[in-house]
């Protein structure tokens, strides 16, 4: 599935560029919703080398999903090789707090805030 | 029966302090119906204070200082609601309740709810392991863990300590023969 959403929150995947795109709200109300989300990152890290993650446009994230994109990024490191780009907002005052923990736990991750 | 853990402030706001309260009766609708009034209630709280924080503009860090008490706001609000909402005795009387008081250099949360006593039980381990803890080295761990389990628990009070520099505070108590606990966030402003 290229896109999953409800009426706060957008995950896209642009396979062709490589990027899947967040935006909106996010407060899914535990792990086991977010297993959509997971599932379609999860299958990018078997299929594919590198990804990028756009969350600039993502306003708000609760902690499951902060839960879900560690998920993400320990899954992405413990694939050999496997090239992860996130960007973010400065703008945005979750992402500059919350994001560099990410990095923390791939540090080969290149996390750039516009 | 009254046990304090962690950094409870005691917070005698002036006559005329702003503060807001919301109450909610845990057992009125299913969980996953009553979910979305947990980000629309953070929302409000969060946008409400923005009155307090006017962007001004000849300072353009008054819009930044704006944006950041709204987002830490939005996230400690919608945190704890949704922790009061799984973790609360769905069959008591006591209500889910979050108060937001505005006092000169800081925000104080405090949210109450009704617990059964394994909840009770489960969340003093947790608190437990807080207090024993470095609180980014938990933080770390748990997120770690997040590869390997569904769970989540404890990351937003983690979050809160590590990201949001809060300060936490719990009280168990009674409220008419049911045990309820009270939850305390301060953070600076």
């Amino acid at each position: 599935m290229n896109v999953i959403e409800d009426e706060n929150y957008k995950v896209i995947y642009l396979p062709d560029e490589g990027r899947v795109v967040f935006s909106g709200t996010l407060r899914l109300g535990g792990m086991t919703e977010y297993a959509p989300i997971v599932e379609c990152l999860q299958q990018i890290i078997s299929e594919k080398s590198s990804l990028e993650l756009n969350l600039k446009d993502l306003e708000f994230l609760n902690s499951s999903g902060i839960a879900m994109l560690s998920k993400f990024v320990i899954s992405a490191r413990n694939k050999e090789g496997f090239k992860l780009d996130i960007t973010g907002s400065s703008e945005t005052p979750w992402q500059g707090k919350s994001l560099n923990n990410l990095q923390r736990l791939m540090p080969s991750l290149t996390l750039v805030l516009e | 029966m009254n046990e304090v853990f962690g950094n409870l402030e005691e917070i005698r706001p002036e006559l005329g302090t702003e503060h807001m309260s919301l109450a909610f009766k845990p057992s009125s609708v299913p969980i996953k119906q009553r979910w979305r009034n947990n980000g629309l209630s953070a929302d409000f709280l969060g946008d409400y204070l923005t009155t307090f924080f006017p962007k001004k503009n000849d300072d353009p860090a008054s819009e930044k200082k704006q944006t950041i008490v709204r987002d830490a706001a939005t996230y400690i609000a919608n945190e704890l609601l949704e922790n009061a909402m799984k973790y609360s005795n769905e069959k008591g009387n006591v209500l889910n309740s979050i108060n937001l008081t505005l006092m000169e250099d800081k925000l104080v949360f405090t949210e109450v709810n009704g617990i059964t006593e394994k909840q009770e039980t489960d969340f003093k381990e947790f608190i437990t392991e807080l207090e024993n803890n470095d609180p980014d080295e938990l933080f770390m761990k748990r997120l770690e863990e997040s590869a390997t389990t569904d769970s989540s628990s404890g990351l937003g009070y983690l979050t809160m300590l590590n990201d949001y520099q809060a300060r936490l505070g719990w009280q168990f108590d009674e409220d008419n023969g049911e045990r309820k606990v009270t939850t305390q966030v301060v953070i600076s402003i």
